[in-house]
Order: structure tokens, then sequence, then C-alpha cells
């Protein structure tokens, strides 16, 4: 029964992405399709965060800026070369590059915890002041006008590859990057079933042991932050084709909001932030029209945004994921007693929540959480897999 | 147990699937009754200042007109979205309101990169679309009409008179954005075609709180005057900072962006700042005087800018053009418009020009003194000579972008 | 010469700016380690506190000095026994819910007093040095800035609360076999640090102004000058605040004052890199 249930996990995902591919633009209108291609592209910077934090315990306070250096890359690129398809190569290489570069600075520094979290902050928050204060004409690169705050509103939209000209409908846009949503997803779940995802995993549980057994430690460390920033950068360039980039790409709360997305969801699975990221947009889409509804027009979004995040954290702790695997449970129960435990080192996308990035520090402090002790079987599971 | 918990499942499920597929089938059944327009303004987040009064005045607007029966018959129904200062809601709103709501017309956007981002989705679903706020000019295309000033409108007479007031050098200091670089443009060709020079233009990131430095460096320079092009809740620090010092009675300032600023700072610290505008709220006449009781009373807002004012008297334009036209079909209304549409209302007398897309507007000198602004000098119908400068849509109707205007100085 | 004082002025100016915007939220982090997000908004809390005690008919340093700090600490207090207590040893947790609180707070102060309420103007007049004129209050902040410093100094070296203190922040369990009550010593901390925090809100109130969303522009320069200090709240927050005040400013007098923020920010970075655990967890590891 356990084993049976990633198999229906992959299953039903699989078929609700391609119902959503395939059906929604054939009885959708079109304010449904452009917020779906928009919900799309943020799902995959769900994702990035999801696999770099919630697999490798890298806690990224600055993943938006991968996300708008995608974004910024595209734009400029796509007006200086005509075409776009080299252009959005590039949109997904130079965050890769960046992210590589920005990795060996701080893994071979052994920085980690929330001093990490600081530096990719600080680090985004310098593109974002950098690219907000390029408004003057000095800030040209080529043919395209940086634009400053105002951003590139002239982004051009993607066209078939080789067809310079032809520019992709609304309709196709949203196919790609619903279609690179599930080709990410997928994507995502095989790295990790492969050796260099276990040892990925294997370090999150705890780097030294695996560095004692001759990994070196930070090569993957840096491998998985250089995925994280490609598909940063994937979503970007999806962003750019349904809005238009500008600065705020780069801002603080775009950064927050993933980590809001990947913790509603889920910390530790892959499902879970493209779930609370789509369900987060469509609140904060609902919220913005609460005044229309009689007798609402004085409730402010961030009011009712921010108690739900708090009332969220408080009583749903382990995310929606959490939450629907242990309804799954109660609805239809295990044979086996105690199979939570048994099924961890089967299903590397379940209940790693109490052992995030911030365990050293939750062991130093708490009084009432201890550090995760009760995780060590899984990790002991994994390390028999891999020589 | 395991069957009740299954038959839960189902129903449950069951839920969910009516719940979703409701409002695809539910249509809106009186929506032939009325003509809805939507409007797009930030009412939260850090733009909310200027959001909630455009709002307000869109709505006592709307209500004026169906008070005298609406346009055609019918009642003009208001749809509002609040976009949160989140351009990312501007793209999905605008769709919405286009493609859902089947809106006659959107008004709305708050800054350059907002009206940007639905300019071109507003035209390629033929919505019409009405710009209300001040901005830096250029924007040239038959879909939008863009009711508020633009710089050469405002600068051509402030800056000749900043420098009778105070003399011949002038420090810039302006937000670090479009509109702050090409104002900052302006403010340098009017000084120098006046026989003055700007000794230095510093900009500043619409999140720079602290000027302590700047002030300092404004001292060392030894200007006769300050420009200011400073926007939003973070800069308005700077007139504190400038009062706190003692500066505001050394050396005196203008701006052309300095506007709920007033109700924010005490009159220690604005009175005396000398600003421009479209409209402001001392201007005086009965249909202004009118205008600002009614605007306190019911929506109470404690002060209104030019944006609130020409969201007014766009959404009148619009009603008046549909009359016209007597159709709200966007070619129709838009050929009405471009007839030479005017409406006196509280900023005077504005008509917009078929060029441009433009207002032509009066154009008002004020000075900010206990919480109010007292107006000095009104300049009649000024002519958007920036845009026209590069835009003309008799000859290209097809015309689709924002031109950045160079400045020659 | 009169710009060599001016300058002198303005580095203090900038560095004491960062020490007074960082202080509460070193408290709580260096004695729980909790990043408080919301820390700009309880700043903001501050201002609203003291702007409208203000308008009220209260003294304006009655508001600056005692309605604000009160205000915020009880605050701080309420926050900490409804939420934050049930969060303690998950930061990221505590974070989130932070974060869910400013943005909460950003929408109740907009719904309770709007958005456009008026400002008190700085006290005390302004000063002339030589051929410059500056704000008197600026001073007064710089003063303030020591004060703060020197009497968290004392307190924490001289006094049974410092003892306390220290004790739970090297050893919570130990503190706790000893009979000190964690809970207890949690909420006084984050009440001590909320009320700090609602002190410098007071204070900072006639320089920026009063708007919800102020916050924003505080809180990534706090948790960035809190961070390089390191774990050590007063010399971490004093030394990093120095550091990064000092380049700030150079570099804006030098260049602009976006180069100044990004000067600022790159310092932190490679500060950072070297020091991984911030300025205290290498050097003055014993200091408080």
């Amino acid at each position: 029964m356990s084993r049976a249930l990633p198999i229906i996990g992959n299953v039903a995902a699989l078929l609700a992405g391609l119902a959503v591919l395939f059906g929604l633009p054939a009885f959708a209108e079109t304010y449904v399709i452009i917020n779906a291609t928009i919900f799309a592209s943020f799902a995959i910077l769900a994702l990035s965060l999801a696999l770099i934090w919630g697999y490798a315990g890298i806690l990224s306070f600055g993943q938006a800026a991968f996300f708008g250096l995608g974004g910024y890359t595209y734009a400029v690129a796509a007006i200086n070369f005509g075409d776009t398809t080299g252009a959005a190569a590039l949109a997904i290489a130079l965050p890769a590059l960046f992210a590589a570069l920005l990795g060996y600075f701080m893994f071979w520094g052994r920085i980690s915890d929330v001093y990490l979290g600081v530096i990719t902050l600080t680090v985004s928050l310098i593109l974002y002041r950098f690219v907000n204060q390029t408004a003057g004409e000095e800030w040209n690169i080529g043919e395209a006008p940086l634009g400053g705050f105002n951003g590139i509103p002239a982004t051009p939209i993607l066209n078939w590859p080789g067809r310079p000209g032809e520019q992709l409908a609304p309709e196709n846009i949203f196919s790609l990057a619903v279609g690179l949503l599930i080709l990410v997803y997928f994507g995502c779940k095989a790295l990790l079933a492969t050796r260099f995802g276990r040892i990925v995993v294997a370090i999150r549980e705890n780097e030294t042991r695996v560095a004692l057994l001759g990994y070196d430690t930070r090569l993957y460390k840096l491998a998985v932050f250089v995925v994280g920033g490609a598909l940063g950068g994937l979503s970007g360039l999806m962003f750019a084709n349904s809005v238009f980039v500008s600065p705020t790409m780069f801002s603080l709360p775009v950064s927050g909001q993933i980590i809001i997305w990947v913790i509603i969801g889920g910390l530790g699975t892959l499902i879970g932030p493209i779930v609370g990221c789509i369900l987060m947009q469509i609140l904060t889409n609902w919220l913005g029209t609460l005044n229309q509804v009689p007798g609402f027009g004085w409730v402010d979004p961030n009011l009712v945004l921010g108690v739900i995040l708090v009332v969220f954290v408080l009583l749903v702790p382990k995310g929606l994921t959490a939450l629907v695997t242990d309804a799954w449970r109660w609805i239809i129960p295990s044979p086996r007693t105690g199979g939570e435990v048994d099924a961890a080192p089967r299903r590397p996308d379940e209940g790693l929540r109490d052992a995030n990035p911030s365990g050293e520090v939750a062991q130093t402090q708490s009084p009432s959480c201890g550090p995760s002790g009760h995780l060590l079987p899984a990790f002991a599971g994994r390390r028999e897999e891999t020589p | 147990m395991s069957v009740n918990r299954r038959r839960l499942l189902t129903s449950a499920a069951a839920g969910i699937g009516a719940a979703s597929v409701g409002p695809f089938f539910i249509r809106d059944l009186r929506a032939e009754d009325v003509v809805k327009i939507a409007g797009i303004h930030d009412t939260s987040g850090g733009l909310d200042i200027y959001g909630k009064q455009m709002v307000a005045t869109m709505d006592l607007a709307v209500n004026e007109i169906n008070d005298k029966g609406g346009v055609l018959g019918k009642k003009i129904k208001l749809i509002n979205y609040d976009p949160q200062s989140n351009i990312q809601f501007y793209t999905q709103y605008a769709t919405e309101a286009a493609t859902k709501e089947k809106v006659a017309v959107v008004h709305g956007g708050i800054t350059s990169a907002s009206r940007e981002a639905i300019r071109p989705l507003l035209k390629r679903f033929n919505t019409l679309y009405f710009y209300n706020t001040l901005y830096e000019g250029g924007v040239c295309d038959r879909n939008i009409f863009c009711t508020g000033s633009t710089p050469a409108q405002t600068l051509e007479k402030l800056v000749p008179y900043l420098m009778k007031k105070a003399g011949k050098k002038i420090y810039t200091i302006a937000a670090d954005y479009n509109y702050g670089q090409i104002t900052a443009k302006w403010v340098k060709k009017y000084a120098q075609d006046n026989g003055g020079s700007v000794v230095q233009t510093d900009f500043f990131p619409l999140d720079v709180t602290d000027f302590g430095p700047t002030i300092k460096k404004i001292q060392a320079a030894k200007p006769d005057a300050v420009m200011s092009a400073l926007v939003g809740a973070a800069h308005i620090s700077f007139y504190r900072q400038w009062a706190a010092a003692g500066m505001n009675k050394q050396i005196p300032l203008a701006s052309t962006t300095f506007g709920n600023e007033v109700v924010i700072t005490s009159p220690e610290e604005h009175n005396g700042i000398l600003v421009v505008f479209g409209y402001l709220e001392g201007i005086d006449t009965p249909v202004n005087k009118a205008f600002v009781e009614t605007i306190r009373s019911k929506y109470s807002i404690p002060h209104m800018t030019e944006l609130a004012a020409m969201t007014y008297h766009g959404v009148h334009m619009w009603a008046e053009a549909v009359k016209k036209a007597n159709s709200i079909d966007r070619m129709k209304v838009i050929e009405a418009l471009e007839s030479g549409l005017t409406f006196t209302g509280p900023a005077g007398k504005t008509t917009l020009d078929a060029k441009t897309h433009h207002n032509i507007l009066d154009v008002y000198i004020g000075e900010a003194r206990d919480k109010k602004f007292v107006v000095l000098e009104k300049f009649p119908v000024q002519m958007p000579a920036d845009t026209a400068a590069v835009c003309d849509l008799k000859k290209n109707p097809n015309d689709n972008k924002q031109y950045v205007i160079d400045v020659k100085t | 010469m009169d710009y060599a004082v001016i300058l002198a002025l303005q580095i203090g100016s900038a560095i004491a700016s960062l020490v007074l915007i960082s202080l509460g939220l070193a408290v709580i982090f260096g004695m729980m380690r909790i990043i408080n997000l919301a820390h700009g908004e309880f700043l903001m809390l501050g201002g609203y506190a003291a702007i409208t005690a203000y308008n009220n008919g209260v003294n304006l340093w009655i508001a600056m000095l005692l309605v604000a700090p009160l205000t915020v600490g009880l605050f701080g207090i309420v926050v900490e026994r409804l939420i934050i207590r049930h969060l303690y040893g998950r930061m990221i947790d505590t974070m989130l819910a932070t974060w869910g609180l400013s943005l909460a707070m950003i929408g109740f102060v907009t719904v309770v007093f709007g958005n456009t309420v008026s400002g008190i103007s700085a006290p005390l007049g302004s000063l002339t040095i030589g051929a410059y004129r500056t704000g008197a209050y600026e001073l007064f902040l710089i003063i303030v800035a020591a004060l703060l410093l020197v009497v968290g100094w004392l307190v924490l070296r001289y006094t049974r609360l410092g003892l306390i203190a220290r004790g739970t922040m090297q050893n919570a369990a130990m503190a706790a076999a000893l009979g000190v009550s964690p809970s207890l010593v949690y909420a006084v901390t984050f009440g001590v640090g909320a009320a700090l925090t609602g002190l410098v809100g007071g204070l900072l109130a006639p320089l920026s102004g009063v708007v919800p969303t102020i916050g924003a522009a505080y809180i990534a320069k706090a948790f960035i000058t809190v961070i390089s200090g390191g774990a050590a709240i007063l010399s971490g927050t004093a030394i990093a605040s120095g550091l990064l005040g000092t380049i700030n400013t150079a570099m804006t007098f030098a260049f602009t004052s976006v180069l100044g923020e990004v000067a600022l920010l790159v310092a932190a970075v490679v500060l950072l890199r070297i020091l991984p655990q911030g300025i205290t967890g290498r050097f003055f590891q014993r200091s408080l």
C-alpha cells in the first residue's frame, strides 16, 4: 500500500498536468489562460527553491536573483538578436553561470545556514539596486535600454525557432509554460532518484558524514545550486513572456514569496511548492477584487494575507502536502502499523520538515524541539544504496 | 467506518467539482442592462496614497453620470481592481476586464511601468484605455488617452518662475527612474533657455530615506534654488530632513511631485514650497469647491492630487464621447474623443488633443501654505508640446509605442 | 575644515542610524536566535504610537521616549505569547510567521490610520558649523545610539537580569536546570527587543515620517547589519554598523547614494565570505 502511493502520486500529477495542458485552452477564457501562464512560470520558480532548499538544504533568500537575471538576459538578448531562440538559451545559461560563481564563492567559503541566506539576499538586493538605477541612456546594452524602475516594457515575445517575426500566440506560450513545468517536475524527480540526488539528500541530512565517506560535498551542493539557478532563469524567461521584465523581479518580496510557497506547500516535496504557489497566486489575485464585494471595500489585502500566513504557520506547520497525506492515511489506513518510519527511505519527498536547515540552531536553543534523531534511519537507508 | 470515509470522500469530491464548474456556466443575466467600465488602481501597497483617491473620484464621476440617467439609457457599472502595487496583477486584471467582463473602457495605471504593462494588452483586446496620471510624456498609441500633465506643460512655467524668485543656479534632485530622469532634463533645458544653469543633478532610488549626505552636498554647491522631482513615501524624508537642518529658510525649493506630501509633512516643513500641477485643491471656482467638499465628506480623502482630478475628468470625457458617438463601440468613441472634445470640471477646461491623445489643460503654479496649496498663477490652455514633438496620430494612426523624448539642452 | 567636521558628523550619523535600526533585531536574534521579519513594522508602529500620542496632546518627548517603546514593547509581548512561543527552535517558521505578521501590520495600520497621517517635525532646530547647517536632532540621535549601547552593556555586564540573559544565551538548558524559566526570559527578551525597536521608531518618526509601508526601507539593512555583526549583541552591532556606515557614507559623498548603498551591500557579502559567522563569530568572541 505505501509502496503504491508514490506511483499513484506520480500518475496523478502527470494526469493533472496533461489535463491542464490540453484541457484548459479548449474551454477556458483568455484571462484564465493568461493567469495560468503566469502561475506556471512561477511554479517553475517554486520548484527551483523546492529542489535546492527542500532536498539540498540550501536556503536561498535571493532566488529572485536568478529569476530576474533570466528575464533580463532574455529581454536584452532578444532585442539585440532579433531571433529569440538563442536569447531563450542564454536566459537559462547565464543565471546558471551566475549561480556557479556565487555557489563557488559561498560553498568553498563553508558558508551555511542563515549566513548563506543573508549572502543570497544581499546579492539579489545588489542586482535590484543596480537595475533600478539604469533609467539613463548610458545603460543601453546594444539596442536594449535597461529602463531602470520601469523595466523593459518592449520585451519581445518568443518566436518559433528559426522564424523571427512569427510570434507565439498567448495559447502557445501557455502550452509551453505548462509543458515546461511538467518537464521540470519530472526532471527533478528523476534527478533526485539518481545517485547524485541521493548524495545531495544525504548532505542535507549530515554533511560531515557524507564528507567522511569521501564525497566532496561542496561540489555536490554547487551542482544542485546551479540547477536551481538554471530553473530560476527558465522561470524568469517564461515570466518575461507573460508579463514583462522589471526590477521588481529581483525584489525582496519576490524572494520571500517563493519561500512562502515552499513552506505552505510542504518543504521536502516537489508537488507541494507547486500547489502552494498556485494557491497563493489565486488567493492574492482574488484579494485584489475583494473591494468589488459590497461591505468589504475597507479590507486590506495585506491584512488578509498576513493573517493567513501566521495562522498557517501555527496550525499547518508541515505544509499542505503533509496535511493531505495525513488525511489520505486517515481515509485509507495503511495495513501495517508504524508504516511512517518504514516508508521514509523509499519516499524521498516526505516528512523531512524537522530536519530543515535551521536544525543546528534548533539544537542550541530549542526547549521543545530536539535535533532530528528520528530521521537517522532514513539516512541509513540511503547510505546502503550509495557505495 | 471505512465505508463512511469513502462516502465522505465521494461527496466531498462532488462538492469540489460543483464549486469549480460553477463560474463557467453561471453568466450575469443582467449584463445587457449596464455598461461596464473598469478601474485598475493600487489601493494597497506603496502606491495606495494615490490609488485610493483615484478610485474615489472615479466612483463619484460614475455616480454623477448614473444620477443623470447613465449613458445610452443604461447605467454604468464600475468594476474596481486592486493590483496591490504589483505589476504582474495589472497584466492579469487588464486581461480579465477586457476578455471576461468585456468592459467598454479601462481607466487606471499609476506608474509608467503599470501603464506599459496593460497598454499593449488592451490594444490587442480592442479595449479603450484612459491613463490619468501625470507622467514623463511620449506615449503614442491611438487606443490610449493620457489626461495628466507632462513635463513640458508644467516645467516651462515653473522653472522661470523659480529663477525669477530665487536666482539662476539650480540644484536638481530627482527620483531615479524614467520620470525623474526626463524631468531633470527639462529642468536643465528651461534653466538654460532662461539664462540660468543647473549646477548638479542627483538621482535617488525610490527607497532611499536618508538624505543627510545630500543635504550637505547641496550646501557645498551653494545653489540659488532646489528643484525636486522626488517620488513616493520614502522620499518624504527629504523634506523633513531639509527642514530639520533649517535649509527651508535658506534656499527656496520647487517641485513637480510635491502633492500629497502636503498632508503628511507639517506646515513648518512645507510652507513656501512651490509646485506646479494641472490641478490644485486651492483652485478658486465654485465647481472645484463643490468637488473638494463632496470628496472630503463622502469619501474622507484628506487631499486630492492632479491624479484624482484627472481621473474624474477622464471618466466624464469618456461619457461625453459615448453620448456624442451614440455608441460604446471603441472606434466610434475614439473618433468622438478626437473631435476636440472638452470637459469643464474642477481642473478647469480640458480638451483632448487629436494629434497626441494627450490633454490640453490649464496649469497652476501654487505654494504650500499650512497643509494646503494656494494658487499663485494660472496658465490656461497648455499644449502637450513634448509629446507633440515625437507623435502625430493623425499622420501615423498605427503608431504604438512610448517615445523617449529627446530634450535638447 | 568645516567640510571635514560635517563629513565626520555625517559618518557618525550614518553609523548611529544603523545601530538604532538594528539594535532591537540584534537583541532578539542574539538572545533567541529568531529573525523578526516584522522588525521594520515594529519601527513603523513605534512611529505611529509617538505621532498619535503627540497629535492627542502628549508632550513630544514623552510620546517618543515613553509612549512609543511601551506600546511596541507590550505589543511585542503579546506577539511572543500568541505566535513566537509556539515556534521556538524553528527559525524558518518564525521568519515566515513574522513575515505574515509584517503584512498584517501594514494592512491593519492602513485600515485604522489610513495612509496619510501627518507627521511631526524634528525638534531642537538646527546647528551652524562654519558655512554649513545641520539638524541638531541628528546629533541627538548619535548621542542616543551611543547611550543605548553603553546602557545595554552595563545592564548585561552588571545586573542580575543581565547575568540571566547571558546565561540563557550561552546555554538555555543549563539555565533552565538552574531554575531560570526560559519561557519567561524569552518573553521578556522579546518584549525588550520590541520596546527598543519602538523607541527607535518613535525617535526616527520626525526624520522619516510615518506611512504604513515605511518598514520595507529598514528591514533589509537591519537584517544585514545584525548578521554581519554576528552573535554578540552589542559589540557585533556596533562594529558592523561602524564598518558599513562608514563605507556607505564615504561612497555616497564621493559618488552617488546608489553607489553608497551598493558598496554597503558588497561590503557585507565580502565580510560574510571572510567571516562566515559574522564579525563576532571570529573576533571579540567573548564580548557582549
